[in-house]
């Protein structure tokens, strides 16, 4: 049966299923129980599932990541929770220096079946230092999984095969996409290895993730009104990369641009661009193009916020000049 | 070193297809001689050479498609070798003459013989399919050679695509009429009876190949009175009208399968009436098999269309760009004609213009059909020796 | 020469003038400018190639005779008979 329900609700939905399902999964984080969470995903469950399986950490991530390590790797399947993507720097080092490192320098005896979330991007007028996307970061290492839920549908069911990797997984959701709402059915499980097509086409290939997919969709939407036929992919996980999506869609529309609102430096854009110029260059019928944030800090006031981030317009913009039309 | 290049023969050409050359390294180069016969949208076009000099070497293969202004061969001057010709770089830019349309994607600035940029997926195509790509213009950013373009001059090279061509060719020369060229449109009525019975007397005394057609009579009377009202015979270029020292009326011929050329019958004022018949003859007979010569296409001066004939009583055409005027001409009918105060029936055929407002005014213009329709009165005078007025 | 032969004769005149000719779909006793589209250069080059090929000269007076193939047949026949008869 079909029903409609927001991104949050997907997200507590998804997180119910796995604390019904195993006794082995808890939640811990700043706020996570008796506040129901920064973003209110865990509401309720407190309640519901007691002091042991929700729990409220002291504010420091290097100390509650780092008790997460240590509980996966005693046997339980911990999900825990940063409050933002900012705050996640605190616990670099569990993350990069033990979570990823710990089966190679165990010589493969110990697996850290960590499950870490938090909110990611801009958009909300939190200003600069609440607003990165540091997604792109972490998908430079090796030995974790990045995960992008864009839609209702991978955030209701990313968690399941994320819990039951054997290894770290770190899930960013976009903070702008939390009160989103969509038609869900019951039972469509997901893959946390392949990118979706989310519009077909053959004009221009643009390929993004997480807050930038309705972006990318409505820039989309109004080349099809000029007569371009835009395909979208939503590369969903930007650790490992879906390589073959992303060749056989450039080798469809011979033009691409990426949409990533990381910085564009050493983005995750550039590695995208870079697999596509590795794979795919005899395919190409322009040079692959992007659309990052601006390279400063996220400025608080709203219009300059939103002059610095990806828009549809800039999508457009781009299109524009790899076809060389003009609007 | 002469550069000889692919000339436009016309607003509605930006590229051609070689398919022969008719010289060689070697060979001594006449004016008007013919050099190359070219494919274009319309014909196969036999391609004059306008210098004089030795051929020293040719740059295009046959079968390679070119934008107007490609250098095609090098000619000799006075005093060089072809060790000169060796050495020589010709310069890829197109001049500043070429049409806006095919200089647009060029680079500017110093391209000595720098690499086309080609897309990578255009470069493989243009491989697979053997297409040379110094011939394919490119349409994308910056004049990049896209993967359309080299499928576009793949087509282009199957010469089964010419009606498509020309329909392409006429649209982006009609187009660029209505929107460039304010025009006007005038009628008037030309009794022909006159005309008609000169012309029977004339061909009963003719074996049925050296007849003459009213379309002859017509032409003739244009071209003299084009001489009278030099405002409606020349071209519009660059913000001036430019009026033309001869005249070529270009005759509106259409092909059996769809479309038009409007090749030059050259001085036409200046021919007996059964030169000027022979001419548009030969003319007819080429363009419908598709050879003609680059001036006959690049030289017209006025166009003049008679859908007479089988067809309608009276057509306002539009200007072939940057022409400033068209003569049209419908069919001969009898009409109810007040002659005398008495109504008479009499054959009458719609002569139209249809001109410039930048070049000429209304006023002028209906001068100019008064004095084409009065011409029409005297035909024996039409086929007077040619005066000895010269422009 | 017989009529069928006068007739194969017109064709092909016709043919050289409009190639584009479906000679089989020609009604013979309708107007033939009205079937192909010829206009009056493709009717003189006509003319001419019938004169060519029949040795027979068409006075322009005559023209308005000349409406439908059957027309032509006709009177190029009787003009071929003449001499021979």
């Amino acid at each position: 049966m079909s029903r409609r329900i927001s991104y949050r609700e997907a997200l507590r939905e998804g997180l119910r299923e796995a604390l019904l399902n195993d006794p082995r999964v808890l939640l811990m984080g700043e706020d996570v129980g008796r506040y129901g969470g920064t973003y209110a995903v865990s509401k309720g469950l407190l309640d519901e599932f007691g002091p042991d399986r929700i729990r409220d950490t002291p504010l420091s991530e290097l100390a509650f990541v780092g008790a997460g390590i240590g509980a996966a790797l005693g046997g339980l399947r911990p999900v825990v929770e940063v409050m933002t993507v900012n705050f996640s720097l605190l616990a670099l080092d569990p993350i990069v220096n033990t979570a990823a490192l710990y089966h190679h320098m165990s010589g493969g005896q110990f697996s850290v079946p960590l499950v870490i979330r938090m909110a990611t991007g801009a958009g909300r007028q939190v200003a600069a230092q609440h607003s990165h996307s540091f997604e792109g970061w972490y998908a430079h290492i090796p030995g974790i999984t990045i995960l992008a839920p864009a839609t209702v549908r991978d955030a209701r069911y990313m968690l399941a095969p994320a819990l039951s990797d054997p290894d770290p997984v770190l899930i960013f959701e976009h903070a702008a996409l939390y009160n989103m709402e969509a038609e869900l059915g019951d039972e469509e499980p997901v893959d946390i290895r392949s990118a979706r097509l989310m519009r077909d086409g053959s004009d221009v290939a643009l390929i993004t993730y997480g807050g930038s997919l309705y972006k990318t969709l409505a820039a989309a939407e109004q080349l099809a009104m000029r007569g371009i036929s835009a395909a979208v992919l939503d590369l969903r996980v930007l650790r490992p990369l879906d390589t073959g999506a992303i060749v056989a869609l450039t080798r469809q529309c011979r033009r691409v641009v990426v949409v990533d609102e990381g910085w564009r430096s050493g983005s995750l854009a550039a590695e995208v661009m870079a697999r596509i110029v590795e794979h795919a260059f005899y395919e190409l019928d322009a040079p692959p193009a992007r659309v990052c944030s601006e390279e400063v800090p996220v400025p608080y006031a709203r219009h300059l916020e939103e002059a610095v981030l990806p828009q549809p317009e800039k999508i457009i913009a781009a299109v524009e000049a790899l076809l060389g039309v003009s609007s | 070193m002469i550069e000889f290049r692919l000339p436009s023969l016309g607003a509605d050409m930006d590229e051609g297809t070689l398919l022969e050359w008719k010289v060689q390294p070697g060979d001594i180069l006449s004016k008007g001689q013919i050099v190359a016969i070219v494919d274009t949208s319309k014909a196969a076009v036999d391609i004059e050479s306008w210098h004089e000099g030795e051929v020293a070497r040719l740059l295009v293969q046959p079968g390679q498609l070119m934008p107007v202004g490609t250098v095609m061969a090098l000619l000799l001057e006075p005093g060089e070798t072809a060790a000169d010709a060796e050495r020589y770089q010709p310069d890829a830019r197109l001049p500043a003459s070429a049409d806006a349309a095919s200089a647009g994607p060029m680079q500017s600035g110093p391209v000595m013989a720098e690499r086309r940029a080609v897309s990578p997926v255009a470069r493989r195509r243009a491989g697979e399919l053997g297409i040379d790509l110094q011939g394919v213009s490119g349409s994308g950013p910056n004049g990049v050679v896209t993967l359309q373009d080299v499928e576009r001059a793949a087509g282009a090279a199957a010469p089964k695509d010419r009606p498509d061509g020309m329909r392409h060719a006429i649209a982006a020369a009609m187009s660029r009429s209505k929107r460039e060229i304010p025009h006007y449109y005038l009628a008037e009525p030309i009794p022909m009876a006159r005309a008609l019975d000169w012309l029977a007397q004339e061909n009963a005394a003719r074996p049925v190949t050296e007849r003459l057609l009213p379309a002859v009579l017509l032409l003739k009377a244009v071209a003299l009175a084009l001489r009278r009202y030099p405002e409606f015979n020349g071209t519009f270029i660059d913000g001036s009208f430019h009026p033309a020292s001869r005249v070529n009326p270009g005759v509106a011929i259409s092909l059996r399968q769809g479309g038009l050329i409007a090749p030059a019958l050259f001085d036409a004022d200046r021919r007996h009436l059964p030169e000027l018949m022979r001419d548009l003859s030969d003319l007819v007979k080429r363009v419908r098999a598709g050879s003609l010569r680059s001036s006959e296409l690049s030289e017209s001066t006025i166009t003049v269309t008679q859908l007479g004939d089988q067809g309608v009583e009276s057509v306002f055409g539009v200007i072939y760009p940057p022409q400033v005027a068209l003569v049209g001409f419908g069919r001969v009918t009898e009409r109810p004609w007040v002659e005398g105060g008495k109504i008479v029936v009499r054959s009458v055929l719609t002569a139209s213009l249809a001109a410039d407002h930048r070049v000429s005014d209304g006023h002028r213009g209906g001068l100019f059909l008064a004095a084409l329709r009065d011409l029409m009165q005297q035909p024996e005078a039409l086929d007077a020796a040619p005066s000895g007025e010269t422009k | 020469m017989n009529v069928q032969d006068v007739k194969i004769g017109i064709l092909s005149v016709l043919a050289s003038v409009a190639p584009e000719l479906e000679a089989e779909l020609l009604v013979p006793d309708r107007p033939l400018r009205r079937q192909v589209d010829l206009d009056s250069m493709d009717w003189l080059n006509f003319l001419v190639g019938l004169h060519q090929t029949f040795g027979v000269d068409i006075p322009e007076a005559d023209y308005a005779r000349l409406v439908t193939l059957d027309d032509i047949e006709r009177y190029l026949f009787a003009r071929l008979d003449r001499p021979q008869s």
